[in-house]
């Protein structure tokens, strides 16, 4: 897996708290046996009520860093909310906080989500809307957003940190590398054995 | 040196395989449930990578999310439903897993079937790619949703990678008053905590309000942890856990039994258990409580007023703001009275036996309010047979409501049962979002199911003291 050290690009501001991930994509695309197409949906009722909605506005349609507020991600398990975000073109999240299963989902797709204060969030979204194509780098080495002349500190869990930087956020194969420990484990457990004297 | 740690440091340190190169825990699972919505994804990655399932027994299947409630005849006249029909039939069947399919007794919502068969059992970690998977921790077992790569996960390898959470202990005190249900207990945490207060923490629910709940109360309790924040919540197994367990189909058996409930029971916290936050409620002054937002927290007791918006710091009034726009309510006005349209009782969060008799015993003589459809969806197969026996659907329909099949329904609404338009919708579900319930514009109420009887009666929120 490619280490994720440093991404670039232009943003896109959506500063609302508690963005659930029915809203991300709401349920009706659930019915579904790929994630192929999710990008086409993501927040598409959100997007029918506002017409100012920032991924209908084309000044971010290229925008790949999404600025969100706090508790981002609550709600339902989904990964058809980041795979969704993903199709759409977003690479990394930058926001207040974020919902932890969210977090994990978007980890295993080498989307880093790292957190800023608001202060900082409400001055980068200022600033993308005067000028939508400034560049953004999100610096996972040093833990700094940078764009021209705002700078600010980011926080990141450090387990995934470590894992996007050093490349290894595919868990399946490390976990499947553990193999003969996880045998082990399982036959210390009771329950494993049907409690069996 | 006495072992000072909680049944969830207890559990964890149990299931912990090894540690991987950035430092998360490679954990067991001792359950892996799955349903048709998020699993077809991890089966094609299995594919890709010619991975098998590691543990086939210890995966069960159910279908639940898309299941229409009314004619359930195959195929579906949804295409797209039939589509993950078949395909989670397919994958059960070249990978050897037991699918609890339709046409078994045993279908129902997954966190209804779980612990229905005793396959739910304490001290085990339970995985399933749906955030209420909180639900089993009521058992004294850590709990909690997972995405689809991370299913994947569990079937090729039965492990997981994760980062250990703290634990807040969270003691509710005292003894509820009559009306007041375990839903209105973790609507007034997640009110009073907020809907992240718990990122980063497992929930240990502890005291008397707790510990006399019946096992589909703390699940009612459990289910909601993840609406607080926190992905999984628990409560120490006791007697009241043991005696549940025991008999069901997939339950440890004779003395097997004895040993198995031996060893429950010593994973509780102890007495002077370590936690990382405590908080502490007064279980006498919760009040029936109803959601009049557009996120779980955003609830009131049903004789309050909705809050003044100047309450909130300026960074929270965009969002309180937003929230009244779309519930089309205003500040100071009173949440009772309210008109509804649609009333639903069901859910992994109220859809149990437990929860149809106390709306049973609201509907039973009365009938629902002119305009206002109501619907009564059981969790699951077993929880309709048993309603049946004892003569709840017959109170229900002669009540006005209608009487279905097992599902998750209108909770999510990825089935035919949804809100239209505007609709306003007193549930007994476990989310308020925006067009959660399957109208991009409908609105949601969240209430005990005793509470959505009485406003199916009368039209309005209603205080369900007054029907008691």
């Amino acid at each position: 897996m490619q280490n994720i050290t440093q991404i670039f690009g232009s943003g896109v501001p959506l500063l609302l708290d508690d963005i659930d991930t029915d809203r991300i994509i709401p349920a009706r695309f659930l019915r579904c046996v790929t994630f192929d197409g999710l990008g086409d949906h993501a927040f598409e009722d959100d997007r029918l009520q506002d017409k100012s909605h920032p991924f209908d506005d084309a000044r971010f349609r290229h925008g790949s860093v999404l600025i969100g507020g706090r508790n981002f991600g609550c709600g339902s398990s989904r990964e058809h909310a980041p795979q969704a975000l993903m199709r759409w073109g977003i690479k990394a999240i930058i926001a207040e906080s974020f919902a932890e299963i969210f977090f994990g989902n978007c980890t295993t797709l080498g989307i880093p989500c790292v957190a800023a204060s608001r202060p900082d969030l409400d001055r980068l979204a200022k600033a993308v809307e005067e000028n939508p194509t400034r560049v953004i780098t999100i610096d996972l080495l040093s833990k700094q957003v940078r764009s021209d002349e705002i700078v600010f500190g980011i926080e990141i869990l450090e387990s995934a940190r470590s894992s996007l930087t050093t490349g290894n956020w595919d868990f399946l194969g490390q976990l499947l590398d553990g193999a003969t420990s996880v045998k082990q484990t399982a036959s210390q457990l009771p329950y494993m054995t049907g409690f069996k004297a | 040196m006495t072992d000072r740690r909680n049944l969830f440091n207890k559990v964890w340190d149990l299931h912990t395989v090894r540690s991987l190169a950035g430092g998360q825990t490679q954990l067991f699972i001792g359950l892996h449930l799955i349903h048709e919505v998020t699993s077809p994804q991890a089966f094609s990655i299995l594919r890709d990578r010619g991975l098998t399932v590691q543990y086939p027994e210890r995966t069960l299947a159910t279908v639940d999310h898309i299941i229409p409630t009314d004619v359930q005849l195959r195929p579906f006249a949804d295409g797209l439903a039939e589509e993950m029909m078949s395909a989670i039939e397919k994958n059960c069947r070249d990978f050897g897993i037991r699918l609890f399919n339709l046409d078994d007794k045993r279908q129902g919502v997954v966190h209804i079937v779980g612990p229905e068969q005793g396959l739910t059992q304490p001290g085990m970690t339970i995985a399933c790619g749906d955030s209420h998977t909180s639900t089993h921790g009521a058992f004294g077992s850590i709990a909690f949703g997972i995405g689809t790569s991370q299913v994947a996960d569990v079937l090729a390898t039965q492990t997981l990678a994760l980062s250990r959470p703290k634990v807040r202990r969270i003691e509710v005190t005292g003894t509820l008053r009559p009306g007041v249900y375990a839903k209105d207990v973790i609507l007034h945490i997640i009110r009073k905590l907020g809907v992240q207060g718990g990122v980063g923490y497992a929930y240990e629910y502890a005291g008397k309000v707790f510990d006399r709940m019946s096992m589909e109360e703390r699940m009612t309790v459990c289910n909601m942890s993840i609406e607080g924040g926190a992905r999984c919540g628990y409560i120490n197994p006791d007697q009241t856990t043991v005696d549940y367990v025991r008999g069901r189909p997939f339950a440890p058996k004779g003395t097997d039994f004895d040993r198995a409930a031996t060893w429950w029971l010593s994973l509780a916290s102890p007495k002077d258990a370590e936690f990382d936050d405590y908080v502490t409620f007064d279980g006498s002054a919760i009040e029936p409580t109803v959601t009049w937002g557009i996120n779980p927290a955003q609830s009131v007791g049903v004789n309050e007023t909705l809050p003044a918006l100047a309450t909130f710091t300026n960074d929270d009034q965009k969002g309180i703001r937003d929230a009244f726009e779309y519930m089309d309510l205003k500040e100071l006005q009173p949440i009772r009275g309210l008109k509804i349209n649609v009333a639903f009782i069901g859910s992994c969060t109220n859809g149990r036996i437990s929860d149809l008799r106390e709306a049973a015993a609201i509907a039973k003589g009365r009938h629902v309010a002119t305009g206002v459809k109501a619907l009564v969806v059981p969790g699951s197969q077993q929880v309709r047979e048993q309603a049946i026996s004892e003569g709840l659907d017959k109170i229900f329909e002669a009540a006005g409501f209608q009487w279905r099949e097992a599902g998750c329904s209108m909770c999510l609404a990825m089935n035919p049962d949804k809100l239209q338009g505007r609709e306003v919708c007193a549930s007994s579900s476990n989310r308020n979002f925006k067009g959660r319930q399957g109208s991009p514009t409908g609105r949601t109420l969240l209430m005990s199911p005793a509470m959505v009887a009485a406003a199916a009666i009368s039209g309005c929120v209603s205080d369900v003291r007054d029907l008691l």
